[in-house]
């Protein structure tokens, strides 16, 4: 530090213990009132302080869930966002990188073509063509199935500009290793190119998985079938269908359980999380 | 540019396959049946359609209801943008004086970017809830009658506060990038010469940290205007009366609850644009900024 200001110090702590506490403060009145029974909240406020019904509450959630709200168990829908984040995950890096040594090792007509189709995916966010897109994915008879909910956000521009930016800085001496070694382009991506890439892809896999659990419009959309319904999606139809009857426990012990996973991936690999959030934006 | 290369014709195309494959049929495809039935117009039963023109576009700028969600998008946008990015730069330049304890305070501020916004919208409706949050509760003390039922400015209060919120850990991971950019001795040279930590902040912290700044803005007001519809949908529904229906939700609730697939099909249009032009801002910044 520049000078030696105690009061100013202080006073950096107390902007931090407060900002936290902000931050925490609506996961920590969800957990408090996953914690007590639908009773606790009839005599007026939310309690502060967390009840007796941790285990019931939530071992209710994840095995039988609401039945009234047409909502499948918790595990299920966690299963799903599983299965949706993952795939697109997976589905983004194995496409990109792939697109990536096609652009960089390369020439070939169109190449510029081929370069500024990927490009525009960037313009043009799910939110934006929403309906054309529905019917598109209707029309494929993909509702109600994992592909539907991964395939159609699997493009992405971002990471393919990402792993452009990898090959191009590394060595063009590579390469020529390589080839005066007899190995043809797909021996050389797979034994050269994959490994020196892999900090890159899991940095860019923790902020896709994020990206894919969160996913909240398009699995609300193309899901009606309660099987294939994913915990962030399916908590808003549980917070609707207890309207009449407010289950607010139930509810925020499935708020805490659909943002357990990612919070979870971001604190464990917090270094590999700013390494892709910081790439990915780049 | 890369000097060695593979010579093949066929491979590159099969390399990028799948990615054009999925661009086309659920980016470009899409994107141009937008364009498409934006002129367009059907009648009630889908039955016949029938070119009309700008006229969906000419609609919209008579449509009371369209411009009102003009505004609740300008207004919801520069409120979140401008909340989350003083509270994050805040933050950030209180973690920047810390020298051992950031990578703890770090750690317990990041984490909200995991979280859904719709998973934030319902958790902060549940502490705005008017019979049982907690907050109504302490805002009666000092005497006000919190409802985001009927309140149009309570509702958008609410859609607020539980946007910005998400996107503070995001603003602050990249405030503390650009301040750690900060040649410490450019900041040093300035406290000899008497400058006080405030002076410091305005006159040497805050230009030096203009290109992040601007990144910010950019991003935010896309996160904004885009990737809040779950903050949306989870709380007000764009009530009460249209006062929190912002151009992304009017977009999905005019085509899918109204079913009136022209309209829709030309406020995606708008959209896109407006994104476009968000985009071309933000690339040309980012070249920009290598020279700064």
């Amino acid at each position: 530090m520049i000078e030696n200001r105690p009061g100013l110090n202080l006073l950096a702590h107390l902007v931090l213990i407060l900002g936290i506490a902000v931050v925490a403060l609506p996961v920590w009145v969800a957990f408090v009132a996953s914690t007590h029974s639908a009773t606790d909240f009839m005599s007026g406020t939310v309690p502060m302080w967390p009840g007796p019904h941790l285990v019931e509450n939530y071992s209710r959630m994840l095995d039988a869930g609401v039945s009234t709200s047409g909502t499948p168990p918790v595990g299920r829908m966690m299963l799903n966002s599983l299965i949706m984040a993952l795939s697109i995950a997976i589905g983004k890096i194995a496409i990109s990188i792939l697109s990536a040594f096609a652009i960089v090792y390369f020439r070939f007509p169109f190449r510029g073509l081929a370069f500024w189709c990927i490009f525009i995916t960037l313009m043009l966010p799910v939110e934006v063509r929403i309906v054309p897109t529905f019917q598109v994915v209707a029309g494929l008879g993909l509702l109600n199935s994992y592909a539907g909910l991964s395939i159609p956000l699997i493009a992405s521009a971002t990471a393919t500009f990402l792993f452009r930016q990898v090959f191009l800085t590394m060595p063009d001496e590579l390469v020529e290793a390589a080839r005066i070694d007899g190995a043809g382009p797909m021996k050389f991506f797979r034994d050269i190119l994959l490994p020196l890439s892999r900090t890159n892809m899991a940095a860019l896999f923790v902020i896709l998985f994020i990206y894919g659990w969160n996913q909240y419009l398009w699995p609300l959309l193309i899901t009606t079938d309660a099987q294939y319904y994913t915990i962030v999606a399916g908590i808003k139809r549980m917070a609707d269908a207890v309207d009449g009857l407010p289950q607010w426990h139930l509810v925020m012990a499935t708020a805490v359980l659909a943002m357990l996973p990612p919070v979870a991936v971001v604190i464990a690999m917090q270094k590999l999380f700013v390494k892709g959030l910081v790439e990915t934006e780049k | 540019m890369k000097r060695t290369i593979f010579n093949n014709q066929l491979l590159p195309w099969l390399l990028l396959a799948p990615q054009l494959a999925i661009t086309f049929i659920f980016f470009l495809w899409p994107a141009g049946q937008a364009i498409k039935q934006s002129f367009l117009r059907e009648d009630a039963f889908g039955i016949n359609t029938s070119f009309v023109g700008l006229d969906n576009f000419t609609a919209l700028l008579d449509s009371p209801e369209y411009l009102n969600s003009l505004q609740v998008t300008a207004v919801f946008a520069v409120l979140v943008t401008a909340l989350s990015m003083g509270l994050s730069l805040l933050l950030a330049i209180a973690v920047d004086r810390m020298i051992r304890s950031t990578r703890v305070y770090t750690t317990l501020l990041v984490w909200p970017y995991a979280v859904a916004p719709a998973v934030a919208g319902i958790l902060w409706w549940f502490i705005f809830n008017p019979t049982i949050g907690i907050m109504p509760y302490l805002l009666d003390v000092i005497g006000y009658d919190w409802d985001h039922i009927s309140s149009k400015t309570d509702a958008m209060i609410l859609v607020v506060i539980a946007s910005a919120w998400k996107q503070i850990s995001y603003n602050f991971l990249f405030f503390v990038a650009g301040l750690q950019a900060i040649p410490a001795s450019m900041r040093e040279a300035a406290a000899i010469d008497g400058a006080g930590p405030v002076r410091r902040f305005f006159d040497i912290t805050l230009p030096l940290l203009s290109p992040t700044t601007f990144f910010l803005l950019v991003v935010n007001i896309v996160y904004a205007m885009f990737d809040t519809f779950g903050v949306i949908d989870a709380t007000t529904e764009g009530g009460p009366a249209q006062a929190t229906n912002i151009m992304v939700y009017k977009v999905y609730f005019d085509g899918f609850v109204g079913q009136n697939i022209g309209s829709s099909a030309a406020q995606s249009v708008v959209l896109m644009l407006l994104v476009i032009t968000l985009t071309v801002i933000q690339f040309r910044w980012v070249e920009k900024k290598v020279e700064y």
